[in-house]
């Protein structure tokens, strides 16, 4: 199929914790991203969200399992060196914390071209500087930012320097690992609806790694649910929340608070009891394109 | 009922190379017996220093510049840190946001809750602080306390170790909690345990909470009554109901409509336009008049004072006087509705 990108394959990654232990962040997982979705992944802390995003974005490799980007085995190194120059400008990622994922010394027009100045690629809007300049616009920033450093701004705008150092490579995917996790509200809904908006200009994949439950349905599509490194429930964000079918799945969509103080006392908070929640077994379709973790043999 | 906590326009300021930054102004609110009150707002509103200046927790170039502090009926304002001391704990303690940061990792729980314990009633003997320390966990709900009480901050989870802060806490039964962005740091499904067990320590114990949060949705869940505060100053408080059904201020508005948990799939979220100002040089009338559509020409000149809207529902926005034009909120009467 052509208008797969990003192909998942059975994915596993073991972290060496000492002599005798081994934590398994990631354990089999599987998906796959179409072209110019947008993909939610969620799960709690430690189910291994930012280890895939490090498998994906080759800073990782999988103890087990294969990744391919566009055919090429990112977990190959021969292949991987065969398309380097493919791989590493078109995948992009944007990171949590814009102040520490931000060098402190650069100015800002340095900041975004630099990913430019790496590859050698020549701006089409004549020098760095001007595509720079460029990129800011795209973000929303004014041209005065362009000598300023990263101390100089707020969160909110530092996070619109680490997107626009992203799009400058003018990237197939964009992997943002919960990039507004760190901002407040009213700043985050800006950066959502940034977010929203180059997406639609620019048509890039995007896998979109966050625990905000709310903003996934707002933003995505498609929509994974991680629990401690298994992928329990993949399927239409619409779908998935609606009709949860996984119990991990429905304590987590019921742990969301409601700002809406009638509706959210009423509430009953579902129980969180891990021996409920199956970590074996297969993904099984119980809709086109729904797929959820089910013991096998059960129906 | 007397009030525990009493507020009248407190200002604090920050001294910095640059000038002064007022961080707190001419803030006034009051705590009632048994409530949970929740203060709202952007970071860098002041939300964290109003809680600190009234611990008296906040740094060596901040001071109060004006106003009063009464704790339990006492003046407290000029107290110094020694007689801070004989309050702190008994009459308030603190949760901070991120508990990690908050216990010494070279310590077992048991032993810091016990430290606490043993600094307010120096002649308990080591039994009965073991056994209060083991009621205290009890009560925060850690399960098996004994084999809890030996092990390190490490061995705990998130959830787990802001449970044994409020121990420390709560150790000797303060009246008041300040608990400073405690779900912060939590993911989503302990953060509701997390404000339960808020809600019921408060319920036991009858113990009055200041929760500071910029999540409306842990609002919701937790508070009795809600300041909103902005550019250091509060802009609307009243009850929970007053606030989420009943908002009345435009930044409200604004806060409570850029909540993507409302919004519809195929429309762009609502943001407020701009960025909060500097407290550097805060800006005359108004500090939200710039970012404000529904602004009057008043705003740019002078700052609203406090309109009352019902008994315990009140705003600062000249939108309430009676001379104002009549607009219609974009939201009120029902959120959602």
């Amino acid at each position: 199929m052509d208008d797969i990108l990003l192909d998942v394959q059975g994915v596993s990654h073991c972290f060496r914790l000492g002599k005798n232990t081994v934590l398994r962040a990631l354990d089999g997982v599987s998906f796959q991203l179409r072209r110019g979705e947008i993909f939610g992944l969620v799960g709690e802390s430690g189910s291994g969200k930012s280890t895939m995003a490090r498998c994906i974005m080759s800073i990782l490799r999988p103890t087990a399992g294969a990744i391919r980007y566009l055919g090429v085995n990112i977990c190959d190194p021969g292949q991987f060196r065969a398309h380097k120059e493919l791989l590493q400008t078109s995948r992009q990622l944007i990171f949590q914390d814009s102040a520490s994922s931000l060098d402190p010394r650069m100015t800002v027009a340095d900041i975004i071209a630099e990913p430019m100045a790496i590859h050698r690629a020549r701006p089409p809007r004549g020098s760095l500087r001007n595509e720079a300049a460029f990129q800011l616009k795209c973000v929303g920033l004014d041209q005065g930012c362009l000598d300023r450093r990263p101390g100089e701004l707020s969160g909110g705008q530092r996070q619109r320097v680490a997107i626009a150092r992203a799009l400058s490579m003018g990237p197939e995917l964009l992997v943002a690992d919960e990039p507004i996790a760190s901002l407040d509200v009213s700043i985050q809904a800006q950066i959502i609806n940034l977010f929203r908006h180059l997406q639609e200009e620019h048509g890039f994949t995007f896998l979109f790694i966050a625990h905000d439950l709310a903003v996934v349905r707002y933003l995505c599509s498609r929509v994974g649910v991680l629990y401690q490194g298994k992928l329990v429930e993949v399927g239409p964000a619409k779908e998935v929340f609606a009709d949860p079918r996984h119990p991990y799945t429905r304590a987590l969509l019921s742990a969301i608070p409601i700002p809406d103080p009638r509706r959210e006392r009423e509430r009953v908070p579902q129980s969180f009891d891990p021996a409920q929640f199956c970590r074996e077994g297969r993904l099984r379709e119980v809709s086109p394109g729904h797929w959820v973790l089910e013991k096998e043999g059960e129906s | 009922m007397s009030d525990l906590l009493e507020i009248k326009n407190l200002s604090v300021s920050f001294r910095t190379p640059q000038g002064e930054v007022e961080a707190v102004r001419d803030v006034s609110f009051s705590l009632h017996p048994g409530e949970v009150l929740a203060i709202v707002g952007e970071s860098g509103c002041g939300k964290s220093v109003l809680c600190r200046s009234i611990m008296k927790l906040l740094p060596r170039n901040a001071w109060i510049k004006g106003g009063t502090i009464l704790a339990d009926g006492t003046d407290i304002t000029r107290y110094s840190q020694r007689d801070m001391d004989r309050l702190r704990g008994r009459l308030f303690s603190m949760v901070l946001q991120d508990p990690m940061a908050a216990l010494n990792p070279t310590m077992t729980v048991g032993a810091q809750i016990a430290e606490a314990v043993r600094i307010h009633q120096p002649r308990m003997d080591r039994a009965a602080v073991r056994r209060r320390v083991l009621e205290l966990m009890e009560l925060v709900g850690i399960d098996r306390p004994e084999d809890r009480y030996g092990r390190y901050p490490f061995d705990f989870s998130g959830g787990m170790r802001q449970r044994s802060v409020m121990a420390i806490a709560l150790a000797c039964g303060p009246k008041v909690l300040f608990a400073d962005e405690p779900t912060t740091a939590l993911d989503v499904t302990i953060q509701a345990q997390i404000l339960d067990l808020l809600r019921d320590v408060q319920a036991r114990l009858g113990t009055a909470s200041v929760l500071v949060t910029h999540d409306l949705g842990v609002v919701a869940r937790a508070a009795d009554r809600v300041a909103v505060m902005y550019a250091g100053r509060i802009v609307e408080t009243g009850t929970v109901e007053d606030i989420f059904y009943d908002p009345r201020h435009p930044y409200t508005w604004g806060l409570l409509r850029s909540l993507p948990a409302w919004a519809k799939e195929d429309e762009p979220l609502y943001t407020i336009p701009g960025m909060p100002p500097s407290l550097l040089h805060p800006p005359k009338g108004d500090a939200f008049a710039c970012r404000n559509e529904y602004a009057l020409a008043i705003d740019y000149q002078e700052a609203p004072p406090m309109f009352q809207v019902s008994e315990s529902h009140f705003a600062a926005t000249w939108l309430l006087d009676e001379r104002a034009p009549k607009i219609a909120p974009p939201l009120g009467g029902g959120l959602n509705g």
